[in-house]
């Protein structure tokens, strides 16, 4: 299922202002790769091109490239749909539909592909709620709006509609800075199952969030404001909490700035 | 695929990479659909360009639809239908303004110099060449300024109410009855006035009894803009005013109004922009006069859209009234027109001060 | 010092310092009496104005409807200059109704498509001089629409009507006898692109506020852009476009000048859309008022209260529908 992605000299702009620059990196398959770095250094910018959300935004264009395993996002006759619908992502804010109901909600990945079983579909509606540890708070009201359900509730009901089209890799987007720490640790904890799944991408503020949770961590960081965002080193998350080998990094991360 | 049971689903699903169009794919379709319609227009001998217009961007949509859908699948298809069939909606709301303006100017210049800015229609009948429209020009401006001095006062003092003052029941009230009044239809506001100022009272036609309807027309709109750009005056503002000690209706007048002036302006002139068009409540209470008559409280005017009206519709078919009609509707328009730039112009320019 | 903003009577702190605070019967200054009394009072006005409408026009129609020889509401005719006189509105009603329905499903689609083009299809500079286009034509004069209607439009409507009876005249709705294509087609036609900039704009408005962040999830779920339109921006917009279609079946109904031109009444009810048939309710009016006696305009206002109330209906609908949106909305903001 999951994929190693290899990022290769990617430059992001909106307009004509530079986002990040020259980023290379790899992120391993089957573990969670945490993304930190102070505000504005383009963190979240990075995670939206690696399943081309970027090029969404007005303005947004990027260079360089994104392999997947081998398969280049940005190629010749790569659709940025099939781009999307095999790299999952999770919003900062919890975002489900709110004319759907919970159950239209999972399903609304796979009924935009039209070639579904009815008879499957609640089936995998029901595999991705219990992957999202969310299947015995709600299936008693699969029918009742999504909007109704806490913050913490929704956020893992986006997961489970993320992971219901079995995506070869997920990426969040500061998926718990909306929510209170009981729902965050509900969350922490599922991350740590989906790893066995899928290929995570995290961003977080949270540096303790970024320990407890990830394999591997990028630290991210910009020289002045306005200047684009760089990567400043990527490493077994262990390390870079310990013994960083650059010291900017052992200066955000023992809170000296940032 | 660990403990899932889902099989992929889709083409897409393993490999990123998909047939798709050449980015110029939709200008050769389009090109292609316009040429077949024409094709099938002369062959079918269809004298009418609209149908030509409408063979050819139907197959537009069926083109796209089935050459998408060999190439790039069904879901592409769809998105591509779609993209088209906005398209074309686009094209066919562009092509009757096009069309209008086209006719207007080119019909209206026939006729249009300083002769016919500057003489009635007193010794020429209808049918015949010559006259002008000065009589109507000088009503149009009498009747419409007439409604904006009553409408201006009592539009800016309700809007005033609603939003600095306005609480509890009334205020609702009014709010729910001035989008009531947006909708009256022209026709029904001359009734009002035809059956209260001309049945009941007994007054006789005048320009001014067009101006009692033209302004129930307008005092809605003017309500509405004042109102959005008294609340774009933010509140620190008066707040500010009232700590200095100053009295509420001093700070509206001081500080509100001014800050706002050129909004509540802009939304002035674009009510008197969509007034000075009106020709049904004219048609009841002007009721029309072929002579220059400058008084609008004595006797029946004349005004720019009944003018049109009555050139297009009394004049049996002579195409002398014609002419006259288009003309009279080409000054009519660029009035309009005019009015509208200057309006959105102040907006620009003013737009700074309160945007921020 | 305690200034309260919005309250409808702050206790203003007098100028000179040495003044009392409290102003006597602690009421307002005489200006802010003035002032509230002036501004309060045009509200209560535009009240007025309107239960004035309802009040003289149901007077003036209450004279001749009880006169009236024929059945105001199934007469097939129109003869209220007589002694008694004999008048209906069924005919008025049937063309109001057709035209207007005609100009609806014309101009929905067509003006949700411009609304979706300016908000999500067309480059952004594109999409605000594509709005600015829009705009303009509803600056047109109904009276314009209607020259041109009547003198460019229905001309090239004869080879339209006669294709329409060679593939669909046997439904016997769109059968053509070969007349002057002054019929309510025709009429929906003018109609449908007289009310386009209006259901355009709001429904522009709606899309434009339905919020990004549902449009992403739909996005990252790999959605094209016209899924992404389905699940995200069109549930969204629902009651707006609702809305704003009826703000354009309110001005439809209403439309006098346009329809006075374009269209040859006849006072029957024709199953063809494409033969003479139907008059509406303004045009009619504006058609009948120079030749029509007192009694005669009686009857005229007796038909435009119908009409008042007809759109006072409609356009109270669509503003609910609009103000339940905004509390909706408001909401979840």
């Amino acid at each position: 299922m999951a994929k190693r992605i290899d990022v290769s000299g990617l430059t992001a702009y909106y307009g004509s202002h530079k986002a990040i620059e020259d980023i290379s990196m790899t992120v391993e398959p089957r573990s969670v790769t945490a993304f930190i770095g102070p505000s504005g250094c383009g963190k979240s910018t990075f995670l939206r091109t690696l399943n081309r959300m970027h090029e969404v935004t007005p303005g947004g264009r990027v260079e360089g490239k994104v392999l997947l395993d081998d398969e280049d996002l940005y190629g010749t006759h790569v659709d940025p749909v099939a781009v999307r619908r095999t790299v999952g992502m999770v919003f900062q804010r919890p975002n489900p539909f709110p004319t759907m109901s919970i159950f239209d909600n999972v399903a609304a990945g796979l009924r935009l592909n039209g070639s579904y079983k009815k008879s499957e579909l609640g089936d995998i509606v029901e595999k991705s709620l219990k992957g999202a540890n969310l299947w015995n708070e709600v299936k008693d009201r699969l029918n009742k709006p999504g909007s109704g359900l806490s913050g913490g509730q929704q956020q893992r009901l986006c997961i489970a509609r993320a992971i219901a089209v079995e995506p070869q890799v997920l990426l969040m987007d500061e998926p718990c800075s909306a929510l209170d720490p009981i729902s965050t640790l509900a969350i922490e904890d599922l991350i740590g199952e989906l790893k066995e799944r899928f290929t995570i991408v995290i961003v977080t503020h949270n540096m303790q969030q970024a320990a407890r949770v990830s394999d591997r961590t990028a630290f991210f960081n910009l020289s002045a404001v306005g200047q684009p965002g760089n990567l400043v080193e990527i490493d077994e998350t262990e390390r870079i909490f310990s013994n960083p080998s650059v010291q900017a990094t052992e200066d955000y991360i023992s809170g000296r700035f940032g | 695929m660990s403990n899932a049971t889902i099989t992929p689903q889709g083409p897409a699903a393993d490999s990123l990479s998909a047939a798709r169009l050449p980015r110029w794919s939709p200008y050769a379709i389009a090109v292609g659909a316009v040429a077949a319609g024409c094709a099938i227009g002369l062959g079918a001998g269809l004298d009418s360009r609209i149908q030509w217009g409408l063979i050819a961007a139907v197959l537009f949509v069926l083109g796209t639809f089935g050459i998408a859908t060999k190439v790039e699948g069904k879901r592409q298809a769809k998105d591509r239908v779609a993209t088209s069939v906005v398209w074309v909606s686009f094209i066919l709301a562009v092509v009757p303004l096009v069309s209008l303006i086209f006719e207007t100017v080119s019909r209206g210049v026939k006729v249009l110099d300083v002769f016919f800015l500057t003489h009635s229609m007193g010794v020429v009948a209808d049918y015949e060449p010559g006259g002008g429209i000065y009589h109507a020009i000088m009503g149009t401006l009498e009747q419409v300024g007439l409604a904006t001095v009553i409408s201006v006062p009592i539009g800016l003092l309700t809007a005033i109410y609603l939003v600095e003052y306005g609480r509890g029941k009334l205020a609702k009230a009014v709010t729910f009855f001035v989008d009531v009044m947006t909708g009256i239809p022209s026709i029904v506001a001359g009734l009002f006035i035809l059956s209260f100022w001309i049945l009941i009272l007994g007054f006789s036609y005048s320009g001014f009894a067009g101006s009692m309807a033209l302004s129930i027309l307008m005092i809605p709109v003017v309500v509405r803009s004042t109102e959005e750009m008294l609340k774009l005056v933010p509140n620190e503002l008066r707040e500010a005013s009232l700590a200095l000690g100053v009295p509420k209706w001093r700070t509206i007048l001081k500080v509100v109004l001014p800050t706002s002036i050129g909004g509540i302006t802009t939304g002035v002139m674009l009510a008197i922009a969509r007034i000075a068009g009106e020709t049904a409540p004219v048609l009841l209470l002007v009721w029309g006069n072929p002579l220059i008559n400058t008084d609008p409280f004595q006797g029946p005017q004349s005004s720019l859209p009944l003018y049109i009206y009555q050139q297009y519709q009394n004049s049996g078919g002579s195409p002398a009234a014609y002419d006259r009609a288009w003309a009279a509707a080409l000054v009519l328009i660029a009035f309009i027109m005019i009015l509208n730039l200057v309006a959105r112009g102040i907006a620009r320019w003013k737009a700074p001060k309160t945007g921020r | 010092m305690d200034i309260s903003t919005k309250t409808t009577a702050p206790p203003a702190p007098a100028e000179p310092p040495a003044a009392p605070l409290k102003t006597t019967r602690g009421a307002t200054r005489p200006g802010d009496r003035i002032f509230l009394g002036l501004s309060r009072g045009s509200g209560i006005l535009l009240l007025v104005i309107m239960a004035a409408i309802a009040a003289f026009l149901t007077y003036r129609a209450s004279l001749v409807l009880s006169k009236n020889d024929g059945n105001f509401l199934t007469t097939f005719e129109w003869n209220a200059n007589n002694t008694p006189p004999v008048f209906g509105i069924a005919v008025l009603a049937f063309g109001t109704v057709v035209s207007s329905v005609i100009a609806m499903v014309i101009a929905v689609p067509i003006a949700v498509g411009i609304a979706l083009f300016i908000t999500h299809y067309a480059p952004k500079k594109i999409g605000g001089a594509i709005a600015y286009v829009v705009d303009l034509l509803a600056a047109v004069p109904s009276i314009v629409y209607g020259l041109w209607g009547a003198l460019f439009l229905v001309p090239h409507l004869t080879g339209f009507y006669s294709w329409l009876n060679d593939y669909f005249g046997w439904t016997h709705v769109l059968e053509w006898q070969g007349g002057a294509p002054r019929t309510l087609l025709a009429v929906g036609i003018l109609l449908a692109i007289m009310i386009l900039p209006i259901i355009t704009n709001v429904s522009r408005e709606v899309f434009r506020q339905a919020p990004l962040m549902h449009q992403e999830a739909a996005l990252a779920l790999g959605a094209t852009r016209w899924e992404v339109i389905r699940m995200a921006v069109i549930p969204f917009g629902r009651s707006g476009v609702i809305s704003a279609s009826m703000l354009g079946l309110g001005r439809a109904l209403g439309e006098t000048m346009a329809v006075a031109t374009v269209l040859s009444p006849s006072f029957e009810i024709n199953a063809s859309l494409l033969d003479p048939g139907g008059g509406t309710f303004a045009q009619n009016i504006a058609a009948k008022f120079s030749e029509a006696t007192e009694q005669g305009r009686d009857a005229l206002i007796a038909s435009g209260l119908v009409l008042f109330v007809i759109t006072l209906v409609v356009n109270g609908a669509a503003r609910a529908i609009i103000a339940r949106r905004k509390e909706y909305s408001g909401a979840n903001a």
